[in-house]
């Protein structure tokens, strides 16, 4: 009996001391990502190469995902604004809905999953097969030449594609509400326009996704560089990019929805 | 030129090198010999500043490495090149692209100059036709005589070596071993090359210090030491398989493994 609460401590502080190495590993990697930013604005090519792969690879699957949301999100509210009466309210929903909550979360979520495990599993296979290593012996920074311009490319990128997503999203919502359904054109859009504000909600919206791409791109940097150099390594810090970067994400939502649309 | 004195390495409680001193003089072609996990490469990111000694000073022109700034570490590194033991290629990049790439970081050369420049490198270890190439598509030699020529780019006075001859066919090894010789005679560089390959490197090799269990149990010109009598030495030269490295990891007698006697 003692032996089994013996060895269940242990593993619990083994568990603890574990978590706090590598909350703190983090916080030195995030700082040096961050201090070593000054080539990212000196060199932008290398900022612009970055967000051509977060980014605009990314694109696809931002755009159909988002299309698809959007078609889903206009015949659910439109199921359900009809028994109110209030059908017409259909693009006010539609956007708000988008441009506060699905919009970043979702986008972030697909970000995470397309370009938060490429980047995690690049910077994993550069560190297995020595190529950063490679680099500092070449008198080449790293975290200058390779991290920074990644972590940039991906803050950039993200409220982007959240605009795209939610712009789709939009299209999708407008697709089958007014030019499917029948829902009356110039309803959708002055209903939205005069329900949706440009602070409130598209700027939060902003804020939101630009929080969730400094999150899932330091989740997927910090993971790739902290990967065991072997393939089994650079496979379980994708997963774990994955599953951290949604869990961070969904958290992140609720506290600075929290703060941005509750009053607290 | 490169001095390491009474040097000690240890991971958290694990002792990798103890009590270590090498002396290497300016234009010489200096072997580290031993089996794996003996600490030789331990030796050379000592020399290259990717790790400080937990005791002793390492000293490259007069400079105690471990003491330099972040800044200075890295001017001096400009003037060092390494070889990777599989060659530290950029995947993504051209072979052209991998040799330009120190040039490009660290030089304001026109872009004229650097293909020239880069076109040389590449004759000189018999590649230029390969320049357009992508690494994936070179052979292992090809890669390793890539990253030689990259290693060399910026005419460094200091050449490491990690495992140069690992997993090459005898033609390839033979052409390393002699590019080597030649690149130091050349740049008039210091080389210092890690390796298990005895028949090459003693016959590239001015001066050979061999390791075991992190600490120097022989050194000497490599024609005294072939025949060297220390048993260590003697069983390493002579690839026999028992010795003072038994062939036998440790274990409980053989009859008690196989229950043909009993326990004490």
């Amino acid at each position: 009996m003692i032996g089994v609460l013996d060895r269940a401590l242990r593993r619990i502080g083994h568990l603890v001391v574990d978590g706090v190495w590598k909350l703190g590993a983090a916080t030195r990697f995030t700082g040096y990502v961050l201090v070593r930013s000054a080539d990212s604005v000196r060199r932008p090519q290398l900022t612009l190469n970055e967000i051509y792969f977060t980014g605009t690879l990314s694109l696809i699957i931002i755009i159909v995902s988002g299309t698809f949301v959007g078609l889903v999100l206009g015949l659910q509210g439109y199921e359900t604004l009809k028994r109110y009466g209030s059908s017409e309210a259909l693009g006010t929903l539609v956007a708000l809905a988008l441009v506060r909550e699905l919009g970043p979360v979702v986008s972030a979520l697909l970000f995470a999953s397309r370009a938060g495990s490429a980047i995690t599993a690049k910077i994993g296979i550069m560190k297995a097969t020595e190529q950063l290593s490679a680099m500092e012996m070449m008198a080449v920074d790293p975290f200058a030449r390779v991290l920074s311009p990644t972590f940039w490319g991906g803050v950039i990128s993200m409220p982007l594609l959240a605009a795209i997503f939610s712009a789709m999203g939009v299209f999708g919502g407008y697709l089958i509400g007014v030019v499917i359904i029948g829902v009356d054109s110039g309803a959708f859009w002055s209903q939205m326009q005069a329900n949706v504000d440009l602070r409130e909600d598209i700027l939060n919206g902003v804020i939101k996704s630009a929080v969730f791409g400094v999150a899932v791109t330091l989740i997927a940097l910090f993971e790739g560089y902290d990967a065991p150099p072997t393939a089994e390594g650079v496979s379980y810090a994708v997963t774990r990019t994955v599953v951290t970067s949604a869990l961070a994400v969904l958290a992140l939502d609720f506290v600075l929805t929290s703060f941005m649309f509750t009053g607290v | 030129m490169i001095e390491l004195r009474d040097v000690e390495f240890r991971y958290g409680s694990r002792g990798v090198l103890s009590g270590v001193n090498m002396r290497i003089p300016r234009g010489k072609v200096v072997g580290i010999m031993g089996l794996s996990g003996s600490g030789k490469t331990t030796i050379l990111r000592l020399i290259g500043g990717q790790l400080k000694p937990t005791r002793g000073t390492v000293s490259v022109a007069g400079q105690k490495i471990h003491e330099l700034s972040h800044a200075e570490l890295y001017r001096l590194r400009r003037r060092m090149g390494m070889l990777f033991q599989f060659g530290a290629l950029f995947t993504d990049y051209s072979v052209f692209d991998n040799v330009a790439f120190p040039l490009r970081e660290h030089t304001r050369l026109p872009a004229s100059m650097i293909r020239d420049l880069v076109l040389m490198k590449l004759n000189a270890v018999g590649l230029r036709g390969a320049a357009q190439l992508m690494p994936a598509e070179l052979s292992g030699g090809m890669a390793r005589r890539v990253a030689l020529a990259r290693a060399g780019a910026l005419d460094p006075m200091v050449m490491m070596y990690d495992e140069p001859f690992t997993g090459l066919d005898p033609i390839s090894t033979g052409v390393i071993a002699n590019l080597i010789r030649r690149l130091n005679e050349a740049l008039g560089a210091t080389s210092i090359l890690v390796t298990h390959d005895v028949q090459e490197s003693f016959g590239i090799a001015d001066y050979i210090y061999f390791v075991s269990a992190g600490v120097i149990v022989a050194e000497g010109p490599p024609h005294a030491l072939r025949d060297s009598t220390e048993p260590f030495v003697h069983q390493f030269v002579h690839g026999e398989t028992d010795g003072p490295v038994p062939f036998h990891y440790p274990a409980q007698p053989y009859g008690r493994d196989l229950d043909l006697e009993s326990s004490p």
